[in-house]
């Protein structure tokens, strides 16, 4: 029996606070292994971070782990000890870059010294300034950075340095998956380009051997990923390999969003009216009916509202569309 | 009404930020811009982030005041209005709609609000019926929003409602400043719509101000490529993205992420 790198099934996770239950993440199956790089679309509110803070195995307080099993490496992390989790899946075997992390740099500390807090923690031995620098060279390099930013303080670099120095911090025990949560979101086009191309460097390197990348932003997916699961509603409706997903799109929820990128095009503006999905995303603390894309789908029909798709493997090498009508 | 007037000139316009009183240090925000806006023309200022593209939006609405140059709307100098006269055929949507709105007060208050800037004095019957035919023409369902407080409504809702209050003051010229960066991908595509029906019927002139070089592309006329404070290329979209001359616009436009194609390293 293959061994897969990640291994997710039924996974479920909800939040649950004053506001009710948010059924954040609702059935999700999906496997990953090693040397693919998976995309993870959908809008905002999908459950795309939900999941990833779900597999990074410490979700934030009011995100409760439901159900299912998420296996890294065959270690199921819901169940092993708390203390291995820390210390033998958590950057060793996987790492989570989240939303933003590079606010997450402390802004009184040169990066070297934040470097050797990280590597303290983990090692329990403090390392020598010397041992930074050896220890960073070459996934800084990897990178696009050179070893002076260690010298520097967080605010002396641009958002696309630091958010680079947190991923050479996050990969720095060479994990066999980095889970990246939209690294270039808060980049401009030229420096988005740098960062997937930074993190296929890391890949090539064999820093890292494979990686989940979230991003609503399709054209970025479509750049780096070899394989794309569509979440919408805290489920996944469509996986494939990316470039079926894009030129052949199966079901209406993706069709819908990639008919409304807009894309440059240098040969010149593109013919007709972009269209959008109709509607808002719906409320996950009472999820529709059925399918739960039916409420703005073109083309539901009576029988939508209430036959509830199936759940999705996501397997790689497989092609599946989660819409009753496919 | 002709149709090709020009509406609001820029030029030589020039911000220059200094901080500090013994040794000053200065940035430069924009040097000599120049530029104009033709009504019912939507121009988009496309550049990376700290290109200046801001610094010169809020010269335009007159919220800092240039360092030199000239700004003129209508022919004359946008400093010689009276504020409201001037905020009344000049308004602006933010790329944060959730920061225009005050979380205490239902939606309404925004919209009702405009009407203080406007002479006429509208009666509160007349003001729901204005607001909610605007409300309407512009694809939402006043009772949908009406009634609602800010984060009960969706962003991309909220920015409609922030485009119907410009149009209720009747708002000669938008100023958008990234008004889609917030927005989903899915309903980024319904503003961008709306924002061109609005040139076609009421002949709104737009300055588009984006980093999003697919969106700048699909809306505008024309297109005026920032690159620190300094305006690199201008011109007629299809010439600029095209063709581009500047060696700044090309590596720009190459980095561009596309659908259909993928990147190539060298």
């Amino acid at each position: 029996m293959v061994v897969h790198l990640l291994e997710i099934e039924d996974l479920k996770g909800y939040y649950r606070g004053t506001f009710g239950v948010v059924f954040g993440v609702d059935g999700v199956t999906l496997t990953l292994d090693s040397g693919e790089i998976l995309g993870l679309a959908g809008e905002s509110g999908c459950g795309k971070s939900t999941l990833a803070e779900l597999v990074s195995g410490s979700p934030p307080p009011l995100l409760h782990y439901e159900g299912g099993k998420i296996l890294v490496d065959g270690l199921d992390i819901y169940s092993i000890d708390k203390e291995v989790l820390r210390t033998e899946v958590k950057c060793k075997r996987m790492s989570y870059v989240p939303q933003a992390s590079m606010e997450s740099l402390n802004p009184v500390k040169r990066i070297r010294d934040f470097v050797m807090d990280v590597v303290k923690e983990r090692t329990g031995k403090e390392p020598s300034r010397e041992e930074v620098f050896r220890m960073t060279g070459e996934h800084l390099e990897k990178l696009g950075l050179e070893s002076w930013v260690l010298n520097c303080y967080p605010h002396e670099l641009s958002g696309g340095m630091k958010q680079r120095v947190v991923i050479g911090i996050s990969t720095l025990w060479n994990p066999k998956l980095l889970i990246i949560d939209e690294p270039t979101s808060a980049l401009d086009v030229t420096s988005q380009k740098l960062m997937i191309k930074s993190l296929l460097d890391l890949k090539q390197a064999r820093i890292i051997e494979s990686m989940l990348y979230i991003s609503h932003d399709i054209t970025s997916l479509r750049q780096l990923c070899d394989r794309c699961a569509v979440m919408y509603c805290g489920q996944i409706v469509e996986t494939g390999p990316m470039d079926d997903i894009i030129n052949d799109p199966h079901h209406p929820y993706t069709r819908g969003l990639i008919s409304s990128v807009v894309s440059y095009d240098p040969q010149g503006r593109q013919k007709g009216a972009l269209k959008s999905i109709p509607g808002e995303p719906p409320d996950l603390r009472n999820p529709p009916s059925g399918c739960r894309f039916h409420p703005r789908c073109p083309d539901a029909t009576e029988a939508c509202k209430t036959t509830v798709p199936p759940i999705l493997n996501a397997e790689k090498g497989k092609r599946e569309c989660a819409c009753c009508q496919y | 009404m002709k149709a090709n007037k020009i509406i609001l000139q820029c030029e030589g316009l020039t911000k220059i930020y200094t901080s500090g009183l013994v040794r000053a240090k200065s940035v430069v925000g924009a040097k000599n811009v120049s530029f104009d806006i033709k009504r019912g023309e939507i121009i988009s200022l496309v550049g990376e982030s700290g290109s200046g593209k801001s610094t010169v939006a809020k010269m335009i609405l007159r919220l800092i005041k240039p360092t030199s140059g000239d700004i003129l709307f209508d022919g004359k100098n946008i400093l010689s209005y009276d504020e409201r006269d001037y905020y009344r055929q000049v308004q602006a949507i933010f790329q944060d709609p959730y920061s225009a709105f005050n979380p205490f007060y239902k939606v309404d208050r925004v919209l009702d609000k405009a009407f203080g800037l406007l002479n006429d004095h509208h009666s509160s019957e007349e003001r729901k019926d204005i607001t909610r035919s605007t409300l309407k023409s512009i694809g939402l369902n006043p009772d949908e929003v009406l009634g609602r407080h800010p984060h009960q409504l969706s962003g991309g809702q909220m920015q409609r409602i922030l485009i119907a209050r410009a149009l209720v003051i009747g708002a000669e010229l938008l100023i958008a400043d990234e008004p889609t960066s917030m927005i989903d991908a899915s309903t980024r595509a319904g503003i961008l719509n709306l924002l061109l029906s609005l040139r076609k019927d009421k002949g709104l002139s737009v300055l588009f101000i984006t980093h999003d070089i697919g969106q700048a592309q699909y809306i505008s006329d024309r297109v005026i490529v920032m690159e620190k404070g300094i305006v690199v290329e201008q011109g007629l979209i299809d010439e600029v993205f095209i063709n581009p001359q500047n060696p700044y616009t090309k590596t720009l436009l190459a980095s561009v992420p596309r659908l259909y194609e993928k990147w190539e390293y060298d």
